[in-house]
């Protein structure tokens, strides 16, 4: 059970992050962000669609993808806080990417090391591609924005204010993850730090920022303690699919 | 998404007739024009209203269907319908490059969007109001594109019909999983089908406007032929694409919305009842009920971008700047 429960957290982690990227559809600054964002959204989307029939598989209950992503409610949703928070602007969008594709690419490189799951390592091979990809998209905005204009390095300074506070939980273990790890599922998120560091260390040289200290991190995604956007952001997604119950789409 | 039988063109033109001969025997020849040949005044701003309008089209019509993507009732239908937008994007980008080859820029051509002055499809002007417009507009509006573009890939500029080789391409996958989704609903629950059949009720006249006012009424078709920027007519083309869609729609157990539609032995051919021209004509100049979101939603974005855009061209100064102090 806690394997499965582990796989849902990730798996939730990125469908919530991909509905977030999807907003901006048709919405962006420029026409090839317009391209950019459904890009990076269907490769979150996909992972997640994967994960949620691992998850389903695990638990034996014959549930689907599309059960898990639209039958449970923000208390049951494993998301860290990260990934829900709202747009807000350009600057902010960009920064909660390179911070999550920060700490996903080395996570994988780690899975494909080291997991006795099979369809993990499937998702693990791509998705690091894919990672590495999105880190180079955002960070290369967090630096054009970071050192372009007074306003546009204020709102960078703004969104590291706004997100810097919500990245300790990505190296936080929920016992369902610890037991993954033990199994030898998933990698010990606590060792992703450096490589994390290293990234965003590099990328906020060049765009003139600083990390702040973080006395106080804001955690309690893996318990189902969100914020509340999450709500909105579910009621939206689950709309139809609950209000038809038992239809095929 | 789609191009509309072009709206307003000026096909007028101050050339010598030797010219205008000249370049009429290269157009009769099947030689595609390019960039870099001389080509008459008229056929020059005939195209770049003509791309112009499309790439707008394309840019607009993300915004109808990207309403449902957050909304989309499985991931698998989530996933198709952002690659699904993400394509129509795309055609607008190719379009947009097709248009600045005849000397126009991007930057103009949405300022002139977003002014009013630039047209685009005015099928984008009605609301997507529940799932099954999803289906609808694959199958119908991407239809009727399908049936518009596909004349289009033989266009005789080179920039336009290359570019329409792959979007057609992309549109008949649109139009399929259109059906898809419409099929679905259709066998699916009595709510899934009645939502189906409401869907097909409101877009399907929208759907044979788009191919623009009847022969008789289209002024600007002659020359467009004539230099066969075009190569069917609007009414030509609305009978395919009945004649094509009818059968998808029994095939469905889906009334089409027209008492008036019968097959016709003679012609071998439907006939279909009266458009409803006044409100044709209402839309197409912006009374449709979604005109004003629309600009205003791609303003909002333009207006919002513009410091990212500006931050990004001031960083590229910065690093040239460096560069150069460097070397």
């Amino acid at each position: 059970m806690a394997v499965f429960e582990a796989i849902l957290e990730l798996a939730d982690d990125h469908l919530v992050l991909g509905h977030r990227i999807s907003e901006w559809c048709g919405h962006a600054p420029m026409l090839e962000e317009d391209l950019a964002m459904p890009n990076m959204a269907l490769d979150l989307i996909g992972t997640a669609r994967t994960l949620y029939d691992r998850a389903a598989m695990l638990e034996g209950k014959g549930r689907s993808e599309d059960d898990m992503a639209y039958l449970r409610g923000e208390r049951e949703y494993r998301n860290c806080l990260l990934v829900e928070r709202p747009n807000e602007d350009f600057a902010h969008t960009m920064l909660r990417s390179l911070y999550f594709a920060a700490f996903m690419r080395p996570f994988w490189l780690a899975t494909l090391e080291m997991t006795t799951d099979e369809t993990v390592r499937g998702v693990a091979g791509k998705a690091e591609k894919e990672m590495a990809y999105h880190i180079r998209h955002a960070g290369e905005w967090v630096i054009r924005l970071g050192d372009g204009t007074e306003e546009s390095a204020r709102r960078m300074r703004d969104a590291v204010a706004a997100l810097h506070i919500y990245t300790g939980e990505l190296f936080e273990s929920s016992p369902a993850a610890t037991e993954a790890e033990a199994e030898g599922v998933l990698p010990v998120r606590a060792d992703m730090r450096a490589a994390w560091e290293d990234v965003i260390g590099q990328v906020f040289a060049e765009a003139l920022l600083e990390a702040p200290e973080v006395p106080y991190p804001q955690t309690g995604g893996r318990k189902g303690l969100h914020g509340e956007g999450l709500g909105h952001l579910l009621a939206e997604m689950q709309s139809v699919y609950r209000a038809h119950p038992g239809a095929t789409w | 998404m789609y191009s509309q039988g072009l709206i307003g063109a000026d096909g007028s033109t101050t050339e010598t007739p030797e010219f205008l001969d000249t370049f009429q025997k290269r157009i009769d020849a099947e030689q595609k024009i390019e960039p870099t040949d001389a080509m008459p005044e008229g056929y020059r701003r005939t195209l770049v209203r003509q791309i112009g309008q499309h790439a707008h089209s394309e840019i607009v019509g993300m915004l109808p269907e990207g309403n449902w993507i957050t909304r989309a009732p499985s991931l698998r239908r989530k996933a198709a319908l952002l690659a699904k937008v993400q394509d129509e994007g795309g055609h607008g980008l190719y379009l947009y490059s097709a248009a600045e080859t005849l000397g126009v820029s991007r930057e103009q051509m949405t300022e002139e969007l977003h002014s009013g002055k630039a047209k685009y499809s005015s099928i984008f002007n009605y609301p997507t109001l529940t799932w099954a417009d999803i289906g609808i507009i694959g199958w119908l509006v991407d239809g009727a594109a399908i049936m518009n573009q596909i004349p289009l890939c033989r266009c005789s500029f080179g920039p336009y019909a290359r570019a329409m080789i792959r979007v057609c391409k992309e549109e008949s996958f649109h139009q399929r999983q259109g059906y898809e989704i419409v099929m679905t609903l259709a066998q699916g629950t009595p709510e899934q089908k009645a939502m189906a059949q409401d869907a097909l009720n409101r877009w399907w006249w929208p759907s044979i406007m788009m191919f623009g006012p009847h022969d008789a009424d289209s002024q600007h078709s002659d020359q467009s032929m004539a230099w066969k920027i075009k190569r069917f007519t609007n009414d030509e083309l609305r009978q395919k694409f009945i004649d094509a869609t009818v059968p998808q729609a029994e095939y469905l157990d889906l009334t089409i919305p027209d008492p008036d539609l019968k097959w016709n032995e003679a012609k071998q051919g439907y006939d279909h009842g009266p458009i409803d021209w006044d409100e044709f004509w209402r839309v197409v100049k912006g009374h449709g009920p979604m005109a004003r979101d629309r600009i205003k939603d791609r303003k909002a974005a333009w207006d919002n971008g513009a410091w990212v855009r500006e931050a990004a061209l001031t960083h590229a100064e910065k690093r040239r700047a460096r560069k150069m102090a460097a070397e």
